[in-house]
């Protein structure tokens, strides 16, 4: 094999970190937040202002600093919870704290969806005699779905490019994997990191359109 | 033997009272229409019939069931209450249609969650469902909307909506139908397709309290009139008693006002 096809296969395998990464932090951090949600509606007072509060430190902290964190802390406190050794271990602190902090993001974004809802919405369904779970999923959910399509994208392609956070604590994702390269000198993997990127954007641009394309026979 | 008795019904929206000592009753098939300015009251008491507002005074009874007490809290649990509110229906001034169901599915939607909770419902779950099916169809077609029945609510105008508001309330067969000044968001050409309907329902002898600013149509279709003003009934009676001989200054003011048609605003 001559060497560029080494280098594109390099450059795919570490890309793969970066979609697993991907892959199950949108497979846990969507469900949630919708628990973070609810309890930032929560007419419990102290949860309303437990949730609020950690939605605020997460948004109000760099990912990078909670990566570190994440990895380092455990340890670093002489807990004896640390994280398995090895890459492992480095990839299961990045998907915490990765989890953890798009979970906070959506979880506004659901809380915006949710409150968005006209009252009325709500309120036709109670004097139809139905209960708060059948308003829930059969009236208000798919108008907030629909509502939050959009939002939702952005912060689903902003995680793609934000899985290269994870080398900070040594998770051999593509970009440093490229930059391994480049430092010796060669110049071309990094451009070739970003069509990686890009294809993976024009795909998730693709289906997102076609969500809002299918939700699209009702109005809101 | 009164349907519905509304006794020393009050409520409170923090220091304001808006409703107090609110008492009346109605009969099967009777029709009574609420009219008083803004701010009166009217909304706040249909609102606390369908227990959207919680009445902080007072006790509502329908068919001698006493199915609301302030000061029995057993009468307010949540999961009766759900229904309970079933022996009202209600229309809203927007409508409130679901936007992501047809026409049919918004009529149909209450009666088929209503059905799972039948015991019959797994056996007999096709027939059930064909007759909601059914039901949903000659309603709309009662409304004359039978050629809208797939149409989704943004795709029909507003006094089409409301028609079908009026359907989906019918669906569940309440024994008394509360209309919240239902032609008040309507444009002024659209008025009429929807009092025509509820004319319709007059005819039928269906037992409603209609809360309007439409005076003509009030006077038409109303058994009696309540005229309401700072959270009381001041008077009610006969729409000639009430419309041409008020005892009260007070209706008095209030139907001068209207039909001079000056600084009167239904908002």
């Amino acid at each position: 094999m001559d060497q560029a096809s080494v280098i594109i296969n390099r450059l795919s395998e570490s890309f793969l970190i970066n979609c697993r990464l991907f892959a199950l932090t949108l497979l846990f951090s969507l469900p949630l937040g919708l628990l973070i949600a609810f309890g930032s509606m929560s007419r419990f007072k102290p949860v309303r202002w437990l949730m609020r509060a950690f939605v605020w430190v997460i948004r109000g902290t760099p990912l990078m600093l909670q990566l570190i964190i994440m990895f380092y802390g455990p340890g670093l406190l002489g807990m004896s919870i640390a994280w398995p050794n090895g890459d492992a271990g480095r990839f299961t602190a990045a998907t915490v704290a990765f989890v953890i902090n798009y979970a906070c993001y959506y979880s506004e974004i659901y809380r915006g969806g949710i409150e968005s809802i006209p009252k009325g919405q709500y309120e036709a369904g109670q004097v139809l005699g139905m209960t708060k779970a059948q308003i829930f999923f059969k009236v208000t959910l798919l108008q907030v779905v629909k509502r939050i399509i959009p939002p939702v994208g952005n912060e689903v392609m902003s995680l793609v490019k934000d899985t290269s956070l994870a080398r900070i604590i040594a998770n051999k994702e593509i970009i440093m994997m490229a930059g391994e390269y480049s430092s010796k000198g060669l110049i071309w993997p990094l451009f070739a990191t970003g069509i990686y990127f890009l294809i993976f954007i024009g795909v998730l641009t693709i289906l997102f359109d076609y969500l809002e394309k299918k939700l699209s026979y009702f109005r809101t | 033997m009164a349907i519905l008795e509304v006794k020393n019904l009050g409520k409170f929206f923090g220091t304001l009272q808006v409703l107090r000592e609110i008492n009346f009753s109605l009969e099967k098939g009777e029709i009574i229409v609420i009219i008083g300015a803004s701010g009166s009251g009217k909304t706040t008491l249909l609102r606390c019939l369908n227990f959207l507002e919680r009445p902080d005074k007072g006790s509502i009874i329908v068919n001698d069931e006493i199915i609301f007490d302030a000061e029995n809290p057993a009468t307010q649990k949540e999961n009766e209450v759900r229904k309970k509110r079933l022996h009202f229906g209600l229309v809203f001034q927007n409508f409130n249609l679901f936007p992501q169901y047809t026409a049919l599915q918004n009529v149909t939607l209450a009666a088929e969650m209503l059905a799972k909770e039948r015991f019959d419902y797994k056996q007999n779950k096709k027939a059930i469902l064909r007759e909601i099916q059914d039901n949903g169809e000659k309603l709309l077609a009662q409304v004359g909307l039978t050629d809208k029945l797939n149409s989704y609510p943004h795709q029909i105008s507003g006094g089409q909506q409301q028609r079908v508001a009026i359907a989906r309330a019918l669906a569940l067969e309440p024994d008394i139908l509360c209309f919240d000044e239902p032609t008040s968001a309507l444009d002024p050409e659209l008025i009429g397709e929807v009092l025509n309907v509820i004319r319709n329902l007059a005819d039928r002898h269906t037992t409603m309290i209609i809360v309007t600013h439409e005076m003509n149509f009030a006077r038409d279709v109303a058994d009696r009139i309540i005229f309401m003003d700072e959270g009381i009934i001041v008077e009610q009676g006969t729409p000639q008693m009430i419309f041409e001989n008020p005892r009260e200054e007070r209706t008095k003011q209030f139907l001068t006002r209207y039909s001079e048609n000056k600084d009167f605003s239904p908002y």
